[in-house]
């Protein structure tokens, strides 16, 4: 354990973690999109910035989602320089995405009206965090989605474009992770559809021998299958029925 | 050719080079660099082989081709050694007379350099106004070798400082690196030999060690020209610090657009091989070091070191924090040093001189020289090297000549597309690392841009914010939004719908990409943007409020005005 203060409160914290975790543990609310507790921390969104000082008395700011505690860190969360920061990467974001709710709530919360920088058509509500590309490869390990291009026409794509991605399963991993709700999934009569900001893709779902419910894409439970070095047929009846 | 086995081995392969050698004989040494290869030096240097046979003074004149001297300016150059006879802007037509003036012991008048100021015409390199203030440590030698021969860069003592270096601890090259005060030359300026300390300290069997040849700011050459003209020097400090660091692999990135780079450097690598001065138990030694060439992706951002060491891994070029630092924790998650190809070559120069000769080149806080590229609204375009501390005043008006076609001088921009400008009231600045920091802009690689009375700043401020936004990678959303919204913000003021807020907005949005940009290439884009509107705010005004540019560059349509 290691002794750090977060905004004056004294905190215990385990080696090794961020700075953003210790504060979550202690209930101390720091803004943040791009993170995510199943993939790696990435550091993009930039809205977790807060303020330190280390042991040694340097200052500065840094990403608490990356950086981890150390013995005699204080810690600032809220400063009026930190509040600066977050209103205008508040700013940019609605005015990337002006149609997210959770954009907008975001910005109710910190009091950024925008108005000021040009919105932008057509983003759907994608800020380009990567934590559905990000979870793809990091959690279910298939890759089917990324990111391409660089700069302002960075862009979420499947392979090489393409409307239908081969690769992808259609286990919607990528709909869970997005935090503004520009990847969306339904199911429906046996289909599951699922939409990204640049395409949309419609999978065969697997019916459950025993109730005949819908219960996963035929493709996922093939790659489950696969993967797990277990017969396909073990999937014919769905969790809740095996049950 | 045997391997060199032992340190005695090349003592006398050394020796045998310079006893071949015939010091009566004269040399033409041609450049060969990318800029003159513009102005056709291939033809001029097959003319000089061809007339040399012709004139039957082949026992008498040898024909060099040679890296890059820095003069580009005035390509292409052509130096008779050892008379130090410096002709400029030579063409093929021009070699029988040239050829035929070194057998009359005479000069050609007209392919001398004639010096603005006296109208005299001068004769040696040295006297050169160029050439005067200059000190050309590192580059100098470009001009002395052919870059493609190691038995040339061996004549003029070079691998001499690796032999020493092999003889000496890491631990004492690693203490005379740092006594001698050189930092980073790629731009940060972090001080070499600590970051070779913790490398070399760090907890692992494996290290690395990289240069970073991708040198990406338009208008810098310098690095080009070092890696084309002199690669074994780079070659020689890169040896000598994978020696002092504990690493036995090394890569060389290099930037796919400098492909006489990469050939000059793939021969250079070949034979120091061959020469065992690369490979396994150099020069009987026992150490160890191999060294790759990996070519750029073609991303202004793979010169951030997280971002190459992603691309030499095979990923997408982006960086990462670097809250451990890439010594610790680099390329595949190993210690990594990396340095820019102007620092790994003047390791060498440390190690043969002595930290204590070298410190007092400089100022207090920046040692040795820096090469800087001198291009833009400026006489004399070329590579210049200078003690740290030269004036900016000495670089522009001494070195390059000052502004041409009568104009007057505005502002000069250092350190690249994200560098600051530095208006004339600054031109006494020493130009070190700090200075320059303090004045708002950034030693960069050491791109310096000379901008005359006919640039718009409020253009060029959107030129080079459209460059960085074009180069930004786009994982952080500050910079990739934030540089999207100062475009078109400035667009707008140029094309004449520039709003009075619109300043404000500017550097508010500035400030937060400084302080919240995921790397330095986003952190220090907003410096044309800052730098311009703190020296040339009337500039921004003018476009804003009167729907003028006070340049005459941007056209501000009349129904703009309304």
């Amino acid at each position: 354990m290691v002794k750090i203060t977060i905004n004056g409160r004294n905190i215990n914290a385990p080696e090794g973690v961020t700075v953003l975790h210790a504060a979550r543990e202690n209930n101390i609310n720091i803004p943040t999109l791009c993170e995510n507790e199943a993939v790696a921390p990435y550091g993009a969104c930039r809205l977790c910035l807060v303020e330190i000082k280390t042991a040694k008395g340097r200052q500065r700011l840094v990403t608490s989602c990356l950086y981890q505690v150390e013995e005699g860190l204080t810690v600032q969360t809220n400063t009026e320089r930190i509040q600066k920061i977050r209103k205008m990467l508040i700013e940019l974001l609605l005015a990337r995405c002006p149609d997210s709710d959770v954009i907008q709530q975001m910005a109710k919360e910190h009091g950024v009206t925008g108005g000021r920088l040009t919105p932008q058509t057509g983003n759907n509500k994608c800020i380009l965090c990567a934590n559905c590309a990000r979870t793809c490869e990091e959690v279910v390990g298939v890759s089917a989605i990324s990111l391409s291009k660089r700069g302002v026409e960075r862009e979420l794509t499947t392979p090489f474009g393409e409307d239908n991605s081969d690769d992808c399963i259609g286990c919607g991993s990528c709909s869970y992770s997005c935090p503004t709700g520009a990847i969306t999934m339904e199911d429906k009569n046996g289909t599951r559809k699922i939409t990204w900001p640049h395409n949309e893709m419609k999978f065969k779902m697997k019916k459950c021998s025993v109730c005949g419910q819908f219960w996963a894409p035929v493709k996922q439970v093939e790659y489950v299958a696969k993967t797990s070095g277990t017969p396909v047929t073990d999937y014919d009846i769905c969790p809740n029925c095996r049950e | 050719m045997a391997k060199l086995k032992s340190f005695g081995d090349l003592e006398t392969l050394k020796k045998s080079i310079t006893g071949k050698r015939d010091p009566k004989k004269s040399v033409i040494a041609i450049c060969n660099g990318t800029g003159c290869q513009a102005y056709g030096c291939k033809s001029v240097t097959a003319a000089f082989q061809d007339e040399v046979k012709k004139q039957n003074l082949a026992d008498k004149v040898d024909v060099m081709p040679i890296g890059c001297p820095g003069f580009c300016e005035r390509g292409t150059l052509v130096m008779v050694r050892p008379q130090g006879i410096f002709y400029q802007r030579v063409r093929p037509k021009d070699v029988p007379e040239v050829v035929a003036a070194i057998g009359k012991n005479s000069v050609v008048d007209r392919l001398l350099f004639t010096d603005r100021q006296t109208g005299a015409k001068v004769t040696h390199e040295s006297d050169v106004p160029f050439y005067k203030k200059q000190r050309r440590l590192i580059i100098g030698n470009n001009g002395l070798i052919d870059s493609t021969s190691i038995d040339d860069y061996l004549a003029i003592g070079g691998y001499n400082a690796l032999a020493k270096a092999l003889k000496m601890k890491p631990e004492q090259i690693i203490d005379e690196v740092k006594k001698s005060g050189l930092r980073g030359r790629g731009g940060a300026g972090f001080p070499t030999g600590s970051k070779w300390e913790t490398t070399r300290n760090a907890h692992d069997e494996v290290k690395y060690i990289i240069a970073n040849a991708d040198e990406g700011d338009p208008g810098a050459f310098m690095d080009r020209a070092l890696v084309e003209g002199n690669p074994h020097s780079v070659l020689e400090g890169m040896i000598i610090g994978a020696y002092a660091i504990g690493s036995h692999q090394g890569y060389m990135y290099i930037r796919n657009e400098y492909p006489l780079a990469v050939k000059n450097m793939r021969t250079a690598i070949q034979m120091a091989e061959e020469y065992g001065l690369l490979g396994k138990n150099i020069l009987g030694t026992g150490f160890d070091f191999t060294l790759k060439i990996q070519r750029g992706g073609g991303a202004f951002i793979c010169g951030e070191s997280t971002a190459l060491m992603a691309s030499l891994e095979g990923k997408v070029g982006e960086p990462r924090a670097k809250y451990v630092h890439t010594s610790e924790q680099g390329l595949w998650g190993k210690p990594t040093n990396l340095n820019n190809v102007e620092t790994w070559a003047n390791v060498p120069i440390i190690i043969n001189n002595g930290a204590a000769w070298y410190s007092q080149i400089g100022t207090k806080g920046s040692k040795g020289t820096k090469i800087f590229s001198l291009v833009g609204n400026i006489t004399n375009t070329g590579l210049v090297e200078v003690p740290m501390g030269t004036t900016l005043k000495e670089i522009v008006f001494d070195i390059g000549g000052g502004i041409p076609k009568g104009r007057k001088f505005k502002a000069v921009q250092t350190g690249g597309p994200s560098g600051g400008v530095i208006p004339e009231s600054m031109l006494d600045m020493p130009v070190d690392y700090d200075e320059l920091t303090k004045a708002g802009s950034m030693m960069g690689s050491g791109g310096m841009i000379v901008m005359d009375d006919k640039t718009c700043m409020v253009d060029m401020a959107r030129y080079y914010t459209e460059f960085l936004e074009g180069e930004s990678c786009g994982k952080c959303l500050p910079c990739r939004e934030g540089l999207r919204h100062m475009k078109a913000i400035l667009t707008g003021i140029t094309e004449g719908r520039g709003k009075k807020e619109d300043i404000a907005l500017l550097e508010e949005i500035c400030a937060t990409i400084g302080d919240a940009a995921l790397c330095q290439l986003g952190a220090s884009a907003p410096n044309p943007v800052i730098s311009t509107i703190r020296h040339f705010r009337a500039e921004y005004e003018a476009h804003i409020n009167e729907h003028k540019c006070p340049a005459g560059v941007c056209k501000i349509g009349a129904a703009a005005v309304k």
